[in-house]
């Protein structure tokens, strides 16, 4: 093990991606003349207006465990995110890059794990990972993909500097909402639209489901039916589950309307059982058949891996994804793209800390209260100790837990997160955002431009995540 | 020794299920120690079942029943050549690493009292020295005694309870092994017992450990032997749960009753 | 089409129906008692309601005593009732959520506000203080789901499981209402066609909204043989059971069409119920006891029901 470098903080300003009003960046030119044009009084109609639609579109995200309405709304900004065609360029490149490696990565660790051999990446990490599934071991799933959509976070910290937070390759949501933004964007201000030229991200689920049908099982005889498997109506995403079968037009499915017979997966249907080729699952791997994983799991299909493993149907995302977006395998992702690609990373990674490591741990230690500190199995920004916002109690208790189990829990500095105008409270303010690009994998890689911008609404608050409070914006890209 | 295997499970149930699918690993695969010379898996309602092989490189068979029914009947038969082998297993398909056998299970998770086992055993000396004490020291700290847990009982349960049957035995194994940094699993598979008075079901259960230079090396500490050429091999997985014999899953509000007969006997003559 | 998705629309219907036939055997029983106090002769009215909305074992497993305001709140409030007012309405919302997108954007709007309002307003905190309107609220909003669905949904076979819902549901509802007549203890001294009498029958009219429609046909003042034929034998009814079987009989010929040809038991049974009711008479259903005709009916109901779920829905 190589000693960490330590680094200071520098207490860098965020990067202002409209810039200074008089020195305003030349994608946020109009945008700008129409916020200075728009009185306070329409902004403010307009955002109570865009509530409205999407309390009618039914846009819902339950967060239950808060307690409360549970079909509240998400807020929506109505200040677009610009992004220009030379960024987004680059950005798409990196992530096609990343997907690539990711899906190399998942590729070899399942068969003959040349990357642990390589002394790259330590083969506990892996092999003692719970997202490490042995079922997998010397599958091939159909064209060799793993992940089919991921969801890269993404983080701005300068003009040229996009940083991925996360990874997201096992069932990422909120391209709904990246959908959904748009429509209500363009129907509240269609003139906005006719003024730029904006790339469209309307195609997004016919590349979908292109790209589902091209990774159809080797067992597949004819046109490939495709389904799209969700746990039900109380999943916090099943809006974006039945968006997305209704915008593909094909059947949303639970693990009821699904059985296994002779390792072939076949739903119930009204004219009696249908071949099933192809499931784009929103359950994850614990979940999605009982006979295999979680025999307590209601939600999945008894048989159903069987039949993946059998090549009669293919999963997508494949199961075992998860070990290549754990927060402990993440710092190993530049690695991962020089061995397999041969190339360097294009988006730039957060120095991590592995608090399982001793001279990491020492070090998160000593600086945590400069630190951001994650548990490397939890998401949605729970159970996360954002270091110069916590007290001193809560830093001590967090110590103590990261003592007593150290191996689950990795350390980033804090990031100055790039900020956007935003309509809050006191009128339009920067604020910070990050963005959720989704990237498809079948026999091509697809990225739509855009992505969710996720936008966190409080000041100074860096956590842009729904489940926290966290608004969405439209995200433009113009094209060159 | 050529072993010969029927084994029949019988399912009942007092109202109709509407459907039932088993995955079942109950198929030798051959190696230094184990030549197939047949081996037969169906069941009352289908002469033939899909197979595939597992992660584990387990021979897996997938029996699904998808119409309502109050019975159904599994059968296994087949016969086998084995040779003695010391306990050393070879030439057996080997998908996954010696070091990912070091991973820890719910089912043998180490609590405080395996730690002590495992410290106890780690003066021996070598890896080797040290699972032939296990061997003993498991058999010793846990009676045979069928019904005192059951297939979801981890290690430490039955540690506590002092009793449980081969399945405890070799969880107890695996984990303690683990400890000591020694990679180990969890086999299942059938047993000639010969004439002697059958204190254990011919269906069988023990673990196998990783020794360098050696290989896999199988330890049936619920007899407190290496597993001789009367051992039918025919899972492996990180404990019972991964390498369980028989695996399913129904549909459908019924009290079932199991019943299970299996026979090894050495095939070419009574002996 | 998906047959859980089938199970949800056939159900999420059954459910609208019968929030409104519950309102409407609540109203007849609340007519009933009202008219039974202005005559100084309170009678068992509220426990003939409970044998009528089937909810008797229900309650009484709940509550020791028949009263207006527990039987009102059993029916119409209690979400321990899976048949209660509220329960129907939260569960067809809860059948729609989860088959979603096979609705349109009218049954769904139609749907979730009618659960939305029922969860937000005070109407149903303390039913018994605002009956009327309330029941007439939930009979709005069943009409207003019936004409979404009618108006916006595709001819196809998402469209004949909802109508099955609803009309199996109806029927059987229509059923229950004219035997609440049969559960009511009649004081001794009124006589059978003295006024009490009349006023159930004219109740029982009224809660099916074919008071006036009576007349009209029969041009006559109230007769119990004609009542029951109105509303079981009378094709020009809407609610009457031929009227629901006639709709029924064709949904299931539209979807064994809709499926190249392929029909079950279920369009055996249907077919049979059809015609007994098709070449029915009164008098043969009278002199074989009217509550014997319907509780038959009701169990042949259900076999029907089963029949459906075994052929569509499993």
């Amino acid at each position: 093990m190589t000693l960490p470098v330590i680094e200071t903080i520098g207490a860098a300003l965020p990067f202002d991606e409209m810039g200074e009003p008089e020195n305003c960046r030349a994608q946020y030119q109009l945008i700008q003349r129409w916020m200075a044009e728009m009185p306070p009084e329409l902004l403010g109609l307009k955002r109570r207006e865009a509530e409205l639609l999407f309390r009618r579109i039914g846009i819902t995200f339950a967060v239950y465990s808060e307690g409360g309405d549970p079909e509240r709304l998400i807020p929506f900004d109505i200040i677009p995110r610009v992004l220009d065609a030379a960024e987004w360029e680059l950005v798409s490149r990196g992530l096609r890059q990343r997907v690539r490696a990711l899906n190399e990565f998942l590729r070899d660790v399942y068969h003959g794990r040349q990357i642990l051999r390589a002394g790259l990446i330590p083969p506990e990490l892996v092999l003692h990972n719970a997202g490490f599934r042995p079922e997998m071991q010397d599958f091939e799933p159909a064209q060799g993909v793993y992940t089919h959509v991921a969801g890269i976070d993404l983080v701005r910290l300068g003009p040229r500097d996009f940083t991925v937070l996360e990874d997201n390759c096992r069932t990422p949501s909120g391209v709904s909402y990246m959908l959904e933004n748009r429509e209500a964007m363009m129907r509240l201000f269609p003139d906005l639209f006719a003024r730029h030229r904006i790339a469209s991200v309307s195609h997004y689920p016919e590349d979908l489901l292109e790209t589902l049908q091209s990774v159809a099982p080797p067992n597949c005889a004819g046109e490939p039916r495709v389904a799209l498997l969700t746990p039900g109506a109380y999943n916090s995403a099943y809006y974006e589950h039945s968006f997305l079968a209704d915008e593909m037009g094909i059947e949303i499915v639970e693990g009821v309307d699904l059985f296994v017979d002779d390792n072939i997966v076949y739903m119930r249907t009204t004219e009696g059982p249908k071949r099933v080729d192809v499931i784009y699952r929103r359950i994850d791997d614990d979940f999605i058949d009982p006979l295999t994983f979680r025999p307590d799991s209601l939600l999945g299909t008894p048989g159903l891996f069987n039949a993946y493993r059998s090549g009669n149907v293919t999963l997508a995302n494949g199961i075992g994804a998860g070990i290549a977006d754990d927060k402990a395998i993440y710092r190993h992702v530049p690695a991962m793209i020089r061995f397999y690609l041969g190339e360097e990373p294009i988006l730039h990674n957060v120095r991590t800390y592995s608090c399982g490591d001793r001279e990491d741990l020492a070090y998160v230690l000593e600086h945590l209260a400069e630190l951001v500190v994650k548990e490397t199995h939890g998401s949605g920004g729970y159970g996360m100790l954002i270091g110069p916002q916590a007290t001193r109690e809560q830093l001590a208790a967090f110590a103590d837990k990261l003592r007593a189990s150290p191996g689950d829990y990795i350390a980033q500095p804090t990031l100055a997160l790039s900020t956007c105008p935003t309509f809050v409270e006191s009128g339009i303010a920067p604020r910070h955002v990050d963005l959720r690009p989704f990237v498809l994998v079948g026999k091509e890689i697809r990225v739509v431009p855009g992505g969710l911008t996720r936008v966190a609404l409080r000041d100074g608050s860096l956590v842009v995540n729904s489940s926290q409070g966290g608004g969405t914006k439209d995200t433009w890209v113009l094209e060159g | 020794m050529r072993l010969h295997v029927r084994h029949q499970t019988s399912y009942r149930y007092d109202n109709p299920i509407a459907a039932a699918i088993q995955t079942l690993r109950l198929t030798p695969r051959s190696y230094d120690g184990l030549r197939i010379v047949q081996w037969r898996v169906w069941s009352d309602a289908r002469r033939d079942f899909p197979v595939f092989v597992d992660g584990y490189g387990n021979l897996t068979h997938c029996h699904a029943v998808n119409q309502p029914h109050s019975s159904a009947v599994v059968f296994v038969e087949g016969e086998v050549e084995t040779a003695a082998t010391s306990g050393i297993v070879r030439g057996t398909p080997e998908p996954l690493p010696p070091l990912f056998f070091l991973r820890r299970t719910r089912l043998t998770e180490p609590d405080a009292a395996i730690e002590t086992l495992a410290r106890q055993i780690a003066p021996q000396g070598s890896a080797l020295k040290q699972l032939h004490a296990l061997l003993n020291a498991v058999r010793d700290r846990l009676d045979y005694l069928p019904g005192a847990t059951d297939a979801a009982t981890p290690a430490a349960a039955a540690l506590a309870a002092g009793a449980g049957v081969c399945q405890d035995h070799a969880h107890l194994f695996i984990s303690a092994a683990r400890l000591l940094a020694i990679p180990a699993r969890y086999i299942g598979g059938y047993l000639w017992t010969g004439m002697e008075s059958r204190e254990y079901q011919a269906s069988h259960a023990w673990a196998e450990a990783f020794v360098h230079d050696l290989g896999w090396v199988g330890f049936d500490p619920a007899n407190r032997i290496c597993p001789t050429e009367a051992y039918i091999r025919t899972s492996v997985g990180l404990d019972y749960w991964s390498a369980a014999p028989v695996r399913g899953v129904r549909r459908g509000a019924a009290a079932e009753s199991l019943s299970v007969a299996v026979q090894v006997t050495q095939a070419g003559g009574d002996q | 089409m998906l047959s859980r998705t089938a199970d949800g629309l056939y159900w999420l219907a059954r459910h609208m129906e019968r929030a409104e036939n519950v309102a409407r055997i609540v109203m007849v029983g609340h007519r009933m008692s009202s008219m039974a106090r202005s005559l100084d002769n309170p009678g068992n009215e509220w426990h003939s309601t409970l044998l009528a909305a089937g909810c008797e074992p229900g309650f009484f497993a709940k509550h020791g005593e028949a009263t207006a305001p527990l039987v009102i709140d059993y029916l119409v409030r209690d979400p321990d009732n899976p048949s209660s007012i509220f329960s129907c309405l939260e569960t067809a919302r809860r059948n729609a959520r989860a088959v979603r997108t096979a609705l349109t954007v009218d049954m769904w709007d139609a749907l979730n506000e009618t659960w939305y309002q029922a969860r937000s307003s005070a109407r149903f905190v303390a039913p018994s203080a605002n009956l009327p309107e309330l029941l007439e609220w939930v009979k709005e909003r069943s009409l207003l789901f019936n004409g979404a669905y009618s108006n916006t949904m595709l001819r196809n076979d998402a469209y004949y499981f909802t109508r099955l819902g609803t009309f199996i549901e109806r029927a059987d509802n229509t059923a229950r209402i004219l035997d609440v007549k049969y559960h009511v203890l009649m004081p001794r001294h009124e006589a059978v066609g003295g006024a009490l009498d009349y006023y159930h029958w004219q109740a029982i009219l009224r809660s099916v909204s074919a008071l006036r429609s009576y007349h009209w046909v029969y041009q006559d003042r109230l007769k119990p043989w004609q009542v029951a034929e109105f509303l079981i034998l009378r094709p020009e009814m809407p609610r009457s059971l031929l009227s629901c079987y006639d709709q029924i009989i064709r949904t299931l010929e539209q979807l064994a069409e809709a499926y190249g040809g392929k029909r079950g038991e279920c369009h055996r049974i249907a077919g049979e119920l059809h015609a007994r009711l098709r070449f029915g008479r009164i008098r043969d259903i009278f002199q074989s006891g009217l509550h014997e005709f319907l509780t038959d009916f009701v169990d042949r109901s259900v076999t029907l029901g089963d029949a459906i779920s075994t052929l569509y829905l499993m």
